[in-house]
């Protein structure tokens, strides 16, 4: 069985055709047959953004034709100007981008100084603390939306009007620190060996020093991980934004985009221009850092694992 | 320590400062020092609220009335006996129920064609991976757009093959389902990233190994791969579970629940209660009630999952 089989599969040449029985007898392709596969798969995975391209560049007249126009007759790139013209879509760039950085700053430095301390610190109330912090990240956030959106309204008018409702540092604030990055710095830093750490502090480092100098070098692969997380995270964020923004000034893109779609949705070419600029951004942060954000994401499916 | 300092004659300011100083290189100190900003912001946004929600469940606490009496079970009660509450678990099962096999078995499938060294995988891999980089938001206009009954690419195919002409997110029948293919395409990198990464562990020597005993491609992928992958489907099974059952992003942009309340999941109905309605104590019950669903339905998933679920070592 092996014997005739094994030379039968197509990566092998048959040794001696006559062995084989004819119906094992397959034609080899000139290509590997799993692009049959693949090529329809791409273009169904891809479909979407190209039509999403076509449709930004047609007159409204070609949008709204049945059967749809596969080939405008001209390329139209006004709708771009025009859709920016109607909604500022550089503003909710530059908010989408003020949030998603400052956002993942603040978690690298607050989780990386938390992660550390309960990996390595023994201090009064470190094992009720952290089981709080791991109750959190059980929670789905919508338990959690109301009192957020009472506490942040509070804080806006008893303490700073910058992280109060309707501001965008509302939208960094609560995010501004995880309990997903306070553990997942802590499982990582508890994997480290003691030694660096230990001899440093005989040399008389302090522990802050300790941390910057000796481990956070060594923690390079999980910081950008916990990164390309929340800066995914951050930007695709809808729900936090929706309820704690309403004016457009401080809009982030999925927002913003909302918005605008609420107020154009039949002018598809305008809105079709509107989603490709919202979303250039993003795909170019993507291929550029593709590797951590692959990473990252296989990262967390292996940990489940 | 201290008292050896303090006891050597002359050296008592030296021993003072020396007490400071270890107090301030403590491990208790410095553990506070650490883990206070941090903490104190996920108490403030993380822990408070829960408990706090949990009180608003009980009360009759709305946005703009300033009296908040408790009312005992009565927003448990009334949620019990809305029949919007039935409708919305409904849809948000039926929505789960065909999401997370979708999408699973679509990743699975594209994971396979692309653990191979053949030319162009570059390309077949980054199109999958690209609909991570696309927001809810991004894909729901465009799917809205594909799927729009008059003008829509979706229709125009139909048209094609000779069948008819359909309503999609304007159907009561079929709105539902359009969301379900919106969201199976918008993870399927996701679900291709996380397969690709666990058909990479399994060892090409046991496969090699499965087809000297005879196993053809279908019963080593069967009987060897699949087993191995079985933690990344466990995996993915619970997380794309948790993220569908609070589906809200596309149904707010693509039918704010309708037509007819055929698309009004739990989330998308909370969110009408507690920032349309300002009902926050019955918002409040609905989302334990959500919080309640999830932790049940992964404990199952978990309990069945260990039985089908491989570990190596």
């Amino acid at each position: 069985m092996s014997a005739t089989s094994a030379p039968a599969r197509g990566d092998l040449r048959p040794a001696a055709g006559h062995d084989v029985p004819a119906y094992r007898r397959r034609r080899r392709l000139p290509f590997s047959p799993w692009h049959l596969v693949l090529i329809p798969a791409t273009v169904a995975l891809l479909f979407p953004f190209a039509w999403l391209l076509i449709t930004s560049v047609e007159t409204p007249s070609e949008t709204l034709h049945f059967p749809p126009i596969l080939l405008p007759h001209a390329i139209r790139f006004a709708n771009y100007s025009d859709a920016l013209a109607t909604a500022p879509f550089v503003r909710f760039l530059e908010n989408s981008a003020v949030v998603a950085v400052t956002t993942v700053l603040c978690n690298l430095v607050l989780c990386t100084l938390a992660g550390y301390a309960f990996a390595r610190f023994r201090f009064l109330g470190r094992t009720a603390l952290f089981a709080v912090i791991m109750a959190t990240l059980m929670v789905p956030f919508q338990v959690t939306m109301i009192p957020q959106f009472i506490i942040t309204k509070w804080l806006g008018v008893h303490v700073l009007a910058g992280v109060g409702i309707n501001h965008i540092g509302a939208l960094i604030l609560p995010n501004a620190a995880t309990a997903f990055g306070i553990f997942f710095l802590r499982q990582f830093f508890r994997t480290l060996p003691l030694e660096y750490e230990e001899s440093a502090r005989v040399d008389g480092a302090s522990r802050l020093t300790v941390l910057v100098r000796i481990v956070l070098p060594l923690a390079t692969p999980p910081l950008a991980t916990l990164a390309a997380l929340t800066f995914l995270d951050s930007w695709n964020n809808f729900l936090w934004p929706l309820i704690a923004v309403t004016s457009t000034s401080q809009m982030t893109l999925p927002l913003g985009l909302a918005t605008f779609q609420g107020a154009h949705a039949t002018e598809w070419n305008l809105l079709m221009a509107a989603n490709v600029m919202s979303l250039v951004p993003m795909l170019v942060v993507f291929f550029v850092a593709q590797r951590y954000f692959i990473r990252s994401v296989a990262a967390t499916g292996l940990a489940g694992t | 320590m201290t008292v050896n300092s303090a006891a050597r004659p002359g050296t008592r300011r030296a021993g003072r400062a020396g007490l400071v100083r270890r107090a301030l290189d403590s491990e208790q100190f410095n553990g506070w020092a650490f883990v206070t900003p941090g903490v104190a912001l996920i108490l403030l946004f993380g822990a408070v609220p829960i408990v706090w929600s949990a009180v608003m469940s009980f009360q009759k606490s709305s946005f703009f009335g300033s009296s908040t009496p408790f009312v005992g079970l009565a927003n448990y009660r009334k949620m019990v006996h809305d029949p919007i509450v039935a409708q919305a678990i409904q849809h948000t099962l039926i929505y789960t129920a065909l999401f997370v096999p979708g999408t699973m078995i679509v990743g699975l499938f594209l994971a396979v064609a692309m653990n191979r060294k053949i030319r162009g995988i570059a390309i077949y891999r980054t199109a999958a991976y690209a609909t991570m980089a696309i927001s809810t938001i991004s894909e729901a206009i465009v799917f809205i757009w594909l799927f729009d009954p008059s003008y829509g690419i979706a229709n125009y195919a139909f048209s094609k093959v000779g069948l008819p002409q359909q309503q999609f997110l304007n159907s009561p029948s079929e709105a539902l389902y359009v969301i379900v293919a919106m969201t199976i395409w918008g993870w399927t990198g996701f679900a291709v990233v996380v397969y690709l990464a666990a058909l990479q562990g399994v060892p090409q020597s046991l496969l090699e190994a499965a087809a000297i005993d005879g196993a053809g491609p279908w019963r080593t992928f069967r009987r060897v791969t699949l087993p191995l992958l079985s933690p990344a489907s466990l995996f993915l099974a619970v997380w794309l579970t948790i993220n569908a059952l609070q589906l809200f992003d596309e149904v707010y942009l693509s039918t704010q629940g309708g037509p007819l309340n055929a698309t009004t999941v739990l989330v998308y109905y909370l969110y009408e209660q507690a920032f349309n309605q300002f009902n926050f104590g019955y918002a409040s019950a609905i989302a334990y009630f959500l919080f309640l669903i999830i932790i049940v339905v992964t404990v199952i998933q978990f309990w069945v999952g260990r039985r089908f679920t491989y570990y190596r070592s």
